[in-house]
C-alpha cells in the first residue's frame, strides 16, 4: 500500500526522530529522572533476592527453583517499567502543556507512538541493565544466561507494555491528567492474573482461563519452565505473540478512537485535570 | 500568476460553523473568509467562542456542523495537507521547560520539516533577539523572553498562516510593542495571513486590517477598525467592544 505524504497514516522517520530527541534531551537534562529509573528496580530486586536466598536455605523445592523469584522480579520490571516508560514520556507532554503544540503540528499519531516506544526501551535499558549486573554480583543470578529465551520473553513483555501504554495514553488524552493514576496502577491489575511469582495452577480453576488470555502469563510460565525444568517452551512464546498482536492492535485502535473523541469534545484544548 | 491559473484558496474560509459541547453551543453558526496577507483580530469576552473557533481552524476540534477550510483543505479531515504551512502561538500553550531554546526549536523544526534548520534557528535568534539565550533552558527565561521563544516556534516553518492567541498577554508595554512590530514586519516580508484572538484593544487597533467581534458564539460585528469606530461613534475599539459586550449596539448611525 502506498500512502500519500498528507495521509494520517504516513510515517516520516524525521518526525519520529524529532520526538525521540525531545525525550532524550529531557532525560539528559534531569538527574532525578535518571536516578528514578534505576532506584525502584534495584530496591525490588535486592528485596526479592534476599527473600529467595532465605527460602533456598530452608526448602528443597526452592533450592531447585533457583532464581525464579529474581527472574520474575526482573521480567516483571520489563513489563511494568516498559509501560511506565511509554506512559511517562507521554505525560511529560501533558505536564509541560506541550500537547497542543504537538497536536497542531504535522506529527502523525503513529510517529508519536513510535517515539514513545523507542523511549520506553531507552528508559528501561538505563534502569534495568545496571540492576541485572547487580543481580549477578549479589545473588549470582545471570538474567542473560537465559540466552535466546530472554529475547523471546523481552519481545513479548515489551509488546504487552506498549499495548497497555498506548491505551492509557489515549485515556489521558481524552480525560486529562485526572486519568494519570491509571498509568501508575493499571499494570498491577495484571500482576495477580499473569502469575508473576507462582504457577497458573495456583489460581482457582475458574480464573485460569482469564490468566491464559493475558500474554505475560505465558512468559512467566515459560520462565519457570526454563529455570526449574531447564526446558524452553517455544509454543508458549508463539501463543503469547499471537495474543500480543491482538492486544497491540486493540491498544492502537482504542488510542485512535480516544483521540477522535478528544477532538470531538474539545479535550485537546483543555489538557489539565 | 497567469490570468488563466485558478485563484489560490482563501487562507481561512468558515461557513456556518457550529460547535456544541454536550448541550452548550460554543460557536453558533459563524461564517467568515480571510484574505491572503491580512491581519484580522478576533475579539470577544470570555466564553465568546474565540478559542473554539481557533481550535477548529487548527484541526484540534471537530465541528458539530458547518465547514472550515484552511489553505484549501477541509479541517480536520485533511489537516495533514496544510499543517506544515501554518503555525500557532499562545502563552497558554507552553514549551518543554527543561529543554534549551535551541533544543526546542530543533525539535519543532524537525516536526515541521524545516530545511537548513541550524541556519533558520540562527536567523530567528537574531530577528527575535534570542541569540545570546539559545542555549539557556526555556524554563529559566523571563515571561517576555518566553513569549519571544513561543513566537520563534510559531515562525520556525515560515508559516503562510499564523494563528495567535493573546500574543502579548502578561508582557510589559515595551516588550508587547516590540512583539507587535515583529508581527507587522513578518506579515509584510512574507505576505502571511495572521489571525489574532486578543483582549488587548490597542493591539488590535494597531495591527489589524479587520476586526471580527464575537459574543455568545456568534459574530456581532465584522469590519475594518475605522469603519467600526465610525459606526459606533466611538474613539477607541475598547469603547466599541464595551458597546457590543453590554448590548448597547450601534449608536452613531442610529443617531444620524
Amino acid at each position: 500500500m502506498i500512502l500519500r505524504s498528507d495521509s494520517a497514516f504516513a510515517f516520516a522517520p524525521r518526525r519520529a526522530a524529532a520526538m525521540t530527541l525531545r525525550y532524550w534531551y529531557l532525560l539528559r537534562s534531569s538527574w532525578p529522572r535518571l536516578v528514578d529509573l534505576v532506584y525502584w528496580p534495584t530496591v525490588q530486586m535486592v528485596t526479592w533476592g534476599f527473600l529467595q536466598y532465605y527460602i533456598m536455605q530452608n526448602a528443597g523445592f526452592f533450592a531447585r527453583a533457583g532464581g525464579t523469584f529474581i527472574g520474575a522480579v526482573l521480567l516483571w520490571d520489563i513489563l511494568f517499567r516498559g509501560q511506565l516508560g511509554f506512559s511517562i514520556s507521554f505525560m511529560e507532554e501533558m505536564w509541560a502543556r506541550n500537547i497542543g503544540n504537538l497536536m497542531m503540528s504535522p506529527l502523525r499519531p503513529f510517529e508519536f507512538i513510535s517515539a514513545l516506544m523507542v523511549m520506553s526501551i531507552v528508559r528501561l535499558s538505563i534502569g534495568l541493565i545496571p540492576v541485572t549486573i547487580l543481580a549477578v554480583v549479589f545473588f549470582g543470578f545471570n538474567l542473560y544466561g537465559m540466552g535466546f529465551a530472554l529475547v523471546a520473553f523481552f519481545i513479548n513483555l515489551m509488546l504487552t507494555s506498549w499495548a497497555v501504554g498506548i491505551f492509557v495514553s489515549g485515556l489521558v488524552l481524552r480525560n486529562g491528567l485526572g486519568a494519570e493514576n491509571l498509568a501508575w496502577s493499571i499494570m498491577f491489575l495484571f500482576m495477580p492474573l499473569t502469575c508473576v511469582y507462582y504457577p497458573v495452577t495456583t489460581l482457582p480453576v475458574w480464573l485460569q482461563p482469564v490468566a491464559w488470555l493475558l500474554p505475560p502469563t505465558y512468559v512467566f510460565e515459560g520462565m519457570r519452565t526454563l529455570l526449574i525444568q531447564k526446558v524452553f517452551r517455544p509454543d508458549l512464546m508463539v501463543d503469547a505473540l499471537a495474543l500480543n498482536v491482538v492486544f497491540f492492535a486493540a491498544g492502537v485502535f482504542a488510542f485512535l478512537k480516544l483521540l477522535q473523541s478528544a477532538r470531538r469534545h474539545g479535550a485537546l484544548i483543555q489538557t489539565g485535570e | 500568476m497567469s490570468a488563466m491559473s485558478a485563484p489560490a484558496p482563501a487562507p481561512i474560509a468558515i461557513e456556518r460553523l457550529v460547535k456544541i459541547y454536550k448541550t452548550i453551543p460554543a460557536v453558533d453558526g459563524i461564517s467568515f473568509t480571510l484574505a491572503a496577507g491580512s491581519i484580522t483580530g478576533l475579539l470577544g469576552g470570555n466564553g465568546a467562542g474565540k478559542t473554539t473557533t481557533i481550535a477548529t481552524i487548527m484541526g484540534l476540534t471537530t465541528p458539530t456542523s458547518g465547514r472550515v477550510t484552511v489553505l484549501g483543505a477541509d479541517m480536520p479531515r485533511q489537516r495533514y495537507r496544510v499543517l506544515h504551512r501554518m503555525n500557532f502561538e499562545s502563552p497558554y500553550v507552553a514549551m518543554p521547560m527543561r529543554l534549551t531554546i535551541r533544543q526546542n526549536l530543533t525539535v519543532f523544526g524537525m516536526l515541521y520539516g524545516v530545511r537548513d534548520l541550524p541556519h533558520r534557528i540562527a536567523e530567528l535568534g537574531e530577528q527575535l533577539e534570542l541569540t545570546e539565550l539559545l542555549d539557556r533552558p526555556t524554563g529559566k527565561l523571563s515571561d517576555g523572553q518566553k513569549t519571544r521563544v513561543a513566537l520563534a516556534k510559531g515562525l520556525i516553518n515560515s508559516p503562510e498562516l499564523l494563528l495567535l492567541d493573546e500574543p502579548t498577554a502578561s508582557l510589559d508595554p515595551d516588550t508587547a510593542d516590540w512583539v507587535r512590530g515583529r508581527l507587522e514586519s513578518y506579515r509584510r516580508e512574507r505576505n502571511a495571513t495572521v489571525l489574532i484572538a486578543s483582549h488587548n484593544m490597542a493591539e488590535v487597533e494597531r495591527l489589524c486590517d479587520r476586526v471580527i467581534i464575537m459574543k455568545r458564539g456568534r459574530i456581532e460585528d465584522d469590519d475594518t477598525p475605522p469603519k467600526l469606530l465610525a459606526r459606533y461613534g466611538r474613539r477607541t475599539l475598547e469603547e466599541v467592544f464595551l458597546d457590543v459586550a453590554r448590548g448597547r449596539g450601534i449608536q452613531h448611525e442610529a443617531a444620524q
